[in-house]
């Protein structure tokens, strides 16, 4: 019995059932889940969240987009979500060859590889743009060889987009992963006997299965960098108008104890990133529904 | 029965004590003191000499607490609600944020303790790579071609404001100074500063780590004891022919000491900072004293600088943020598209 309420849980509605209303009656304590939910986003989510619009609200509508939409500000909208999508993107490829790796082959000390996917996780932030920097800096290990090449790593945007990639990378192998450890490889075995080539097996059979965790590794990758300060700003320079992220702005506002200016820029971000992951969100669920109709 | 006779004579000697004193009665204090970065190591001397003197000369046992981070961040917690009995930070403007946004203390603050509040004071001064490659000898060489300068953002760094003015003043007391001059040289300046660090220890990490820059200007506190961590053979101090006395203030937090009882404590342990004591400790630290006599013992450590004021040449903090630092100013000005 409870084995079953499990898998039910586990199952996406739509992937459940296509196209037939779900009834709540079904399992039992809807209400009170429902309400538990409720209650716990808005204390840990809503409320904290709401604090901005009361702040930016003591502005005027003219002030606020003033201090919303000055120069440096929208270059740093520019710097923050781009290095964010690129970090994310880079993610995305890496992330999925990292966990396919972990979950098709065996090799020794493969415990050890899992466990460092995770090291981004605990480390603080600080330490890992501190790291970033020593490394990348013309005078660290890696930063000595490319700087000869013409590449500047720690101190312009590539180095913002070199941090970001390190914080997301566990998101998408983490998502990845089990999803592809449940994927059957007989299908992709028969799909080979029927002809596939390996690239159609690919596209056709593997990658229906785990994009929609592919797309959520993308969307919470992406969701993380875009509020990423801890390690950015060692690695960042902080130039105005090139190098700056948008938190740092944030952080400059509340230096000048302009909290109304901070709030409306923080809602901004929070506006674009919700809008953002809507459309992550949207595409899964849109992706989802396509493959069921081909597969039905 | 010895025992006895002991114990009640010690209390009697406990009563009596408690009334000729009222602090006596509460054995144990503790005071925070939220404090700016590179006082860190400072006030660990200073606290630990403090404590022990007004266990001495009041009897309580004072438990000295410290918070360090950036001087902004600092006042802000401080007005969010950090009960500080004390805050010693790098810029009045900041204190002056805890009388204009929180109302925890009187707006004369400054003028409680002598000297502006301030009981020792810094300048600022270039680190340069040992032997001085660049031939840096003056604010006038920072903006020499190829010359790189590591100096931290102004609008998050207190420290990179004193760095920031004291250039600005340096350009306006040249021969031909100007307002416009002023606002040039700043503008070329900051086109020879590769990275802007949110903090002065950042700031130094940069330069002294990362190899990044030619000149890092620097507190002169922070500079000697850069010098002294990381060895005299890989750094230079230069000091430029002027430069901006520095005065980080101090000031008892009038709302929290009384709502905790601690305004002896936290007032005694302000005053104790201008003791012949404590302005050695201070000297010993690398702030400059302010105590004649000590500093004249001292003097041979700290380079000889002509020093500026900010009330004399840009008429206080509050002017001063006003004019260069807020939104729009003239930091801002050189960031602003097109016109670099």
């Amino acid at each position: 019995m409870k084995a079953s309420i499990s898998t039910l849980g586990i199952l996406h509605p739509p992937l459940a059932r296509p196209g037939r209303a779900r009834r709540f009656g079904v399992l039992p304590g809807f209400g009170l889940s429902m309400g538990f939910t409720v209650f716990y986003l808005s204390l840990i989510v809503l409320i904290p969240l709401s604090t901005l619009f009361f702040k930016s609200a003591t502005l005027d509508w003219e002030t606020f987009w003033t201090a919303v939409t000055a120069p440096r500000v929208l270059a740093s909208y520019r710097l923050t979500f781009g290095a964010a999508l690129l970090a994310a993107l880079v993610n995305l490829v890496a992330g999925l060859a990292v966990a396919w790796t972990l979950v098709r082959y065996e090799f020794p000390g493969k415990k050890i590889v899992d466990a460092l996917v995770d090291l981004p996780f605990a480390l603080p932030t600080a330490v890992a743009g501190i790291a970033l920097t020593a490394l990348y800096a013309s005078n660290g290990w890696m930063g000595r060889w490319l700087e000869p090449l013409g590449i500047k790593v720690a101190y312009t945007p590539l180095g913002v987009v070199v941090a970001l990639i390190f914080i997301g990378l566990p998101f998408v192998v983490r998502t990845v992963q089990p999803v592809l450890e449940d994927a059957e490889r007989e299908l992709e075995e028969a799909a080979a006997s029927l002809g596939a080539s390996r690239l159609q097996t690919f596209l056709k059979v593997l990658l229906p299965t785990i994009l929609p965790a592919l797309l959520t590794g993308f969307a919470l990758a992406f969701a993380r960098a875009v509020g990423e300060y801890g390690s950015v700003v060692f690695i960042a320079g902080n130039m105005p108008m090139v190098s700056e992220i948008t938190p740092l702005l944030i952080i400059t506002k509340l230096e000048q104890y302009d909290y109304a200016g901070a709030a409306s820029i923080a809602l901004v971000m929070l506006l674009l990133s919700f809008v953002l992951l809507l459309f992550i969100n949207l595409l899964q669920w849109w992706q989802a529904r396509r493959g069921l109709g081909k597969n039905l | 029965m010895a025992g006895l006779l002991g114990r009640t004579l010690g209390v009697a000697v406990l009563a009596m004590a408690a009334a000729v004193s009222p602090v006596a009665a509460q054995q144990k204090q503790t005071l925070l003191n939220v404090s700016y970065d590179p006082t860190r190591e400072l006030y660990k001397d200073l606290d630990k000499a403090f404590a022990a003197e007004y266990k001495k000369k009041a009897g309580v046992d004072l438990t000295i607490r410290q918070s360090h981070g950036g001087s902004g961040a600092q006042a802000r917690s401080v007005i969010d609600g950090l009960d500080a009995d004390v805050v010693t930070l790098a810029l009045a403007y900041d204190i002056d944020a805890l009388h204009a946004r929180g109302n925890l203390l009187p707006a004369d603050w400054q003028k409680r303790l002598p000297q502006n509040s301030s009981p020792y004071t810094s300048t600022i001064v270039f680190l340069v790579r040992k032997g001085n490659p660049k031939g840096i000898k003056d604010w006038g060489d920072l903006i020499k071609p190829g010359v790189s300068v590591i100096t931290p953002n102004p609008k998050t760094s207190g420290g990179a404001r004193w760095n920031y003015l004291a250039a600005w003043a340096y350009a306006l007391k040249q021969p031909g100074g100007s307002e416009a001059k002023a606002r040039e040289f700043i503008a070329e300046l900051f086109k020879h500063v590769p990275v802007l660090d949110s903090g002065a220890r950042g700031a130094t990490t940069t330069f002294v780590e990362r190899g990044q820059g030619d000149v890092l200007l620097a507190w002169e506190n922070e500079a000697l004891l850069s010098l002294k961590e990381l060895g005299p053979d890989k750094f230079d101090i230069v000091a430029p022919s002027l430069s901006i006395l520095c005065e980080p203030p101090v000031a008892v937090v009038d709302k929290n000491v009384d709502k905790k009882g601690t305004r002896q404590a936290a007032q005694a342990y302000l005053e104790y900072l201008y003791t012949k004591d404590a302005q050695e400790i201070i000297a010993r630290n690398y702030y400059r004293p302010r105590n004649p006599e000590v500093a004249a013992k001292y003097a041979s450590a700290f380079p000889k600088v002509n020093l500026i004021t900010i009330d004399d040449v840009f008429g206080g903090w509050q002017k001063a943020q006003k004019t260069h630092f807020e939104d729009g100013g003239t930091f801002d000005q050189l960031y602003q598209p097109g016109k670099r």
